[in-house]
């Protein structure tokens, strides 16, 4: 990006970089860089542990450009978007967000994502996977325009507790005020920013949407507005422990979307993923909507639960047993951690009907590698609500000073 | 808006085609009670009789009568409700430029005329093994249901049923083009072309396209459940269809022409009838639409009240039309050098050699009419000389290869494609044009304005393997089910498809009587 580099041809640098590369190189010390969705972001600045505890304790910058990001606008937006997600988007207020899903017609998730309401007819759609031939075909009878924005807005995280402290020290006058999946018009110095409290930490937090050519001047902002009050900069390991103690599902980790599955049985519905507090059976018609009314009638067949393990070794990747046994499998882990905060050993997990209920007992096989020695380990898992970590700070408005 | 009516039936059937004629007359004998209600002025949709020319009539779409099953004739008592043939088994005669007509099991040079008579044998056969599949519910796949595993058993039975042989030889053409087919069997390049354009006629295929051995069976399929070979109604395919109305409003159906539906009325998830243009609402427990699918999903229903991968597969129906249908009002009999008077009565055919087929396919791939274009041709008036006034006659020939989205456009090539057909015939028929008192051409596009049929396809949907039983129009509205409770096709989008047939209005019929309550 620099012009001292001299641009390769675009087939020998396939990934794209976001506004804030140039940023997170200097930052990096272990030169972990991965692809996401088409660009290189950072793994790990450096150390897991070291971002993990500034998402807990202090303030954190994520970029999160490479989400996807689509505007829906016209007469027929809501309508459209109605029609498309499961929620009741009729009840989104302008200037507010709404996590949300949507299915194929089969009742399977495609997607999830949050919606911005930017205006009465505008929205913003963001996405985890490029999806433009859906969201087209799902747009055939309505006035709608849907166009990918992704590279036309820049994005960053500013999760942690004193993550408020900082855009306030920052020169965001009233940033206080927002209130949790509200939407607020910002400038910082002469940058018109966006912000919105959204987030994928389960704390407190805000993302920051802003012109591209403004991003390296917003980075710089509040990397001096922060450094009183340890703001560092995290890659995706670090988020990917939070958003596990938050409860959060990743997409490609704890589900497959419906669009990608190859084997049949391998889609999951928003029901089985614990989601149905997302839909809305009574909003009117939606894509999916006869066969998850059938799906509750037929009850459930597994679901996503949270489970809570013995012991501190993760149950990466383990197939859970009704007993010790081994004998009789009934699901297995899609995302576990040894969680710091809750002192927990947590995990995400997808399991058959009837034992997901919370309280049931299952038995984790947790295979250990210990200078390559395989040891195989079976430990009890309870089944526990989620979020297994939801402090008070992340709804407080307005949130503590610090 | 205002003075909007509000009204109740059983059922509500979109469109008085043949197929809508049938469902309604079966609803009706059922006991429900029905209406129906055309867009147009007129019954019939692409099966009426129109005047094209002062005193001049003709079917406005298939002019001949061969699909429709004897049994369903039967049943709707068509013969006391006034239909009556002007001619029965006609023969089907290949003209050429070049040579002497060929009429079809006639005159054939030794090796062809005992290849035409085992090959006629086998096809037969090898229909009428499918032909159950075709006269009743498609089979679905992957469902628990009995009726659908014993149907599929039950074809499977039929071709097993064959002989080995036989069985052997119907799944090795199955799948493979009718070209092949037919330079295995014969030499003659005029019973070749005149055999390869029944594969094709009303398709968007060409003779070397694969799945047209499929089209074929599926055209000898349907012909073995009918009788009387061609056949043509006393009056034109309209006389057809008004002898359908009558079997319908005698059991009780009401039929209202001038009455086109806006948009059908989904109340709580569900068919609740419809509102016409003209603002008048009818509530009904069951819509039966035998419009297209693309029309009745897409512009009748509406998207919102469907799912978008449904939508999509809708949308994606290969419906583009690429017969024309050509009228000519005549002063006198034409006069094709070599045909008899039997012959003059019969079906004709502009479809000399299978090469010539395909390459006025080619045409059509590229929005290009035919150079050439291959026609069947009758003269209804040798066997209805009511339909022209004393001692005049008319043309009727479906024209191929018209596309429907022509590159030009149809209103800037509309004369010079009048013009090539003209050309084309009277290379046959020398003299024809001096005879001319009157013309119509309807393209594609002019079927699709005046019948409402979306791409202006005579079949509402070409009849390929992907098109076809189970997946036909689309999967997840098989059987005359839609994914909107008590809405239902029952047109030619549905198996089994087009051609003046009416099995897909009466299965419909059998789908909404088998639902519960009145």
């Amino acid at each position: 990006m620099s012009s001292s580099e001299p641009l390769a041809p675009h087939f020998k640098q396939p990934l794209l970089k976001t506004p804030f590369y140039r940023r997170a190189r200097e930052l990096s010390q272990m030169d972990s860089f991965v692809p996401w969705a088409g660009y290189t972001t950072i793994d790990v600045f450096t150390s897991v542990e070291q971002e993990y505890f500034a998402i807990r304790n202090a303030t954190t910058l994520y970029d999160l450009t490479p989400m996807v990001k689509y505007r829906v606008v016209g007469p027929d937006a809501l309508p459209y978007l109605n029609r498309l997600v499961t929620r009741d988007i009729a009840k989104l207020k302008p200037d507010r967000v709404a996590y949300c899903v949507w299915c194929n017609d089969d009742g399977h998730i495609i997607d999830d994502g949050t919606i911005f309401r930017l205006g009465q007819d505008e929205y913003r759609l963001c996405t985890a996977d490029r999806q433009l031939d859906w969201l087209l075909d799902s747009a055939i009878g309505f006035a709608v325009e849907i166009s990918e924005v992704t590279e036309q807005i820049a994005a960053l995280a500013v999760q942690g507790p004193t993550a408020c402290a900082v855009l306030k020290a920052a020169g965001l006058a009233g940033v206080e005020r927002l209130k949790p999946f509200e939407i607020g018009y910002f400038t910082l110095g002469e940058v018109p920013l966006t912000l919105s409290r959204t987030g994928f930490t389960g704390d407190l937090g805000y993302e920051v949407w802003m012109t591209p050519d403004s991003a390296e001047a917003v980075w710089d902002a509040l990397m001096t507005a922060g450094k009183s009050r340890g703001i560092r900069a995290i890659g995706s390991q670090a988020l990917n422990v939070a958003r596990i103690e938050a409860g959060f599902l990743l997409p490609h980790i704890d589900f497959v979307s419906a669009e990608h599955t190859i084997r049949t049985g391998r889609d999951r519905s928003p029901l089985e993923l614990g989601l149905a507090w997302l839909v809305d059976l009574e909003k009117g018609h939606f894509t999916g909507r006869r066969a998850l009314l059938e799906e509750r009638r037929r009850g459930p067949v597994r679901q996503l639960v949270g489970l809570d393990i013995e012991g501190n070794k993760p149950a990466h990747n383990a197939l859970l047993y009704t007993a010790a046994d081994g004998m009789r499998e009934v699901g297995s882990v899609s995302s576990a951690i040894w969680s710091p905060t809750c002192k927990r050993n947590i995990a995400l997990a997808m399991v058959n009907a009837p034992y997901m209920r919370t309280g049931s007992t299952l038995w984790a096989e947790i295979y250990l590698n210990r200078e390559l020695v395989w040891e195989r380990r079976m430990s009890r898992a309870t089944v526990v609500e989620r979020p297994f970590f939801a402090p008070e700070r992340r709804r407080a408005t307005p949130p503590a000073e610090f | 808006m205002a003075g909007r009516a509000q009204s109740e039936v059983d059922c509500i059937v979109v469109g008085a085609g043949h197929n809508g004629l049938v469902c309604a007359a079966m609803l009706a004998r059922g006991g429900r009670s029905v209406v129906v209600l055309e867009a147009a002025a007129r019954m019939g949709g692409a099966a009426q009789t129109r005047e094209f020319a002062p005193g001049f009539k003709v079917s406005a779409g298939a002019h001949l009568l061969h699909l429709m099953p004897a049994e369903l004739m039967r049943e709707l008592q068509l013969k006391s409700n006034g239909l009556n043939w002007a001619a029965q088994s006609l023969p089907t005669t290949a003209l050429s430029p070049s040579a002497a007509p060929l009429t079809l099991g006639q005159g054939l040079s030794g090796a062809d005329a005992s290849a035409y008579a085992d090959y006629s044998v086998r096809m037969r056969r090898f229909g009428a093994a499918l032909a159950p599949m075709f006269s009743k519910l498609a089979p679905r796949l992957g469902t628990d249901a009995w009726s659908d595993k014993l149907a599929l058993l039950r074809l499977g039975w039929q071709i097993r049923k064959l002989g080995k042989r036989d069985m052997r030889e119907l799944l090795r053409i199955i799948g493979m083009n009718v070209y092949d087919l037919l330079q295995e069997n014969f030499e003659s390049p005029a019973l070749k072309g005149a055999l390869g354009f029944d594969a094709i006629l009303g398709t968007n295929f060409g003779p070397r396209s694969p799945g047209t051995v499929l089209t074929l069976l599926y055209r000898l399929a349907a012909e073995s459940a009918a009788e009387g070979g061609l056949a043509q109604p006393q009056g034109g395919m309209g006389a057809l269809c008004d002898a359908l109305a009558k079997a319908a409003t005698e059991a009780g159906a009401t039929i209202r022409t001038s009455a086109p539906v806006a948009r059908i009325l989904v109340e709580s998830d569900r068919a609740a009838g419809v509102v016409l243009d003209s603002g008048e609402r009818i509530s009904a427990r069951s819509v039966i639409s035998s419009a297209d699918p693309k029309s009745t999903f897409l512009q009748l229903l509406g998207p919102r009240y469907l799912d978008t991968g449904f939508v999509r597969r809708v949308k994606h129906i290969r419906s583009r039309g690429l017969a024309a249908k050509l009228h000519l009002a005549l002063n006198q009999a034409p006069r094709f050098e070599g045909l008899d008077a039997a012959g003059l009565g019969g079906r004709l055919l502009i479809a000399p050699s299978l090469e010539h087929l395909e390459h006025a396919y080619n045409h059509s791939k590229y929005g290009e009419f035919s150079a050439e274009p291959l026609m069947e041709i009758t003269i209804p008036t040798v066997n209805d000389p009511g339909l022209a006034p004393a001692g005049r006659h008319v043309l009727s020939a479906i024209v191929q290869y018209a596309p429907y989205a022509l590159k030009q456009g149809w209103q800037a090539e509309r004369q010079r494609f009048t013009d090539t057909c003209i050309d084309t015939l009277e290379r046959v028929a020398p003299g024809l044009r001096s005879s001319i008192a009157g013309v119509e051409l309807l393209t594609p596009l002019d079927m699709e304005r005046e019948f409402r049929i979306s791409g202006g396809h005579w079949h509402h949907g070409d009849l390929a393997f992907d098109q076809f039983l189970m997946v036909r129009p689309v999967p997840g509205a098989a059987q005359h089910r839609t994914p909107l409770e008590g809405l239902f096709l029952c047109g030619a989008g549905c198996h089994p498809g087009g051609g003046v047939m009416g099995i897909a209005g009466r299965n419909a019929a059998q789908q909404v009587l088998q639902q519960a309550g009145p």
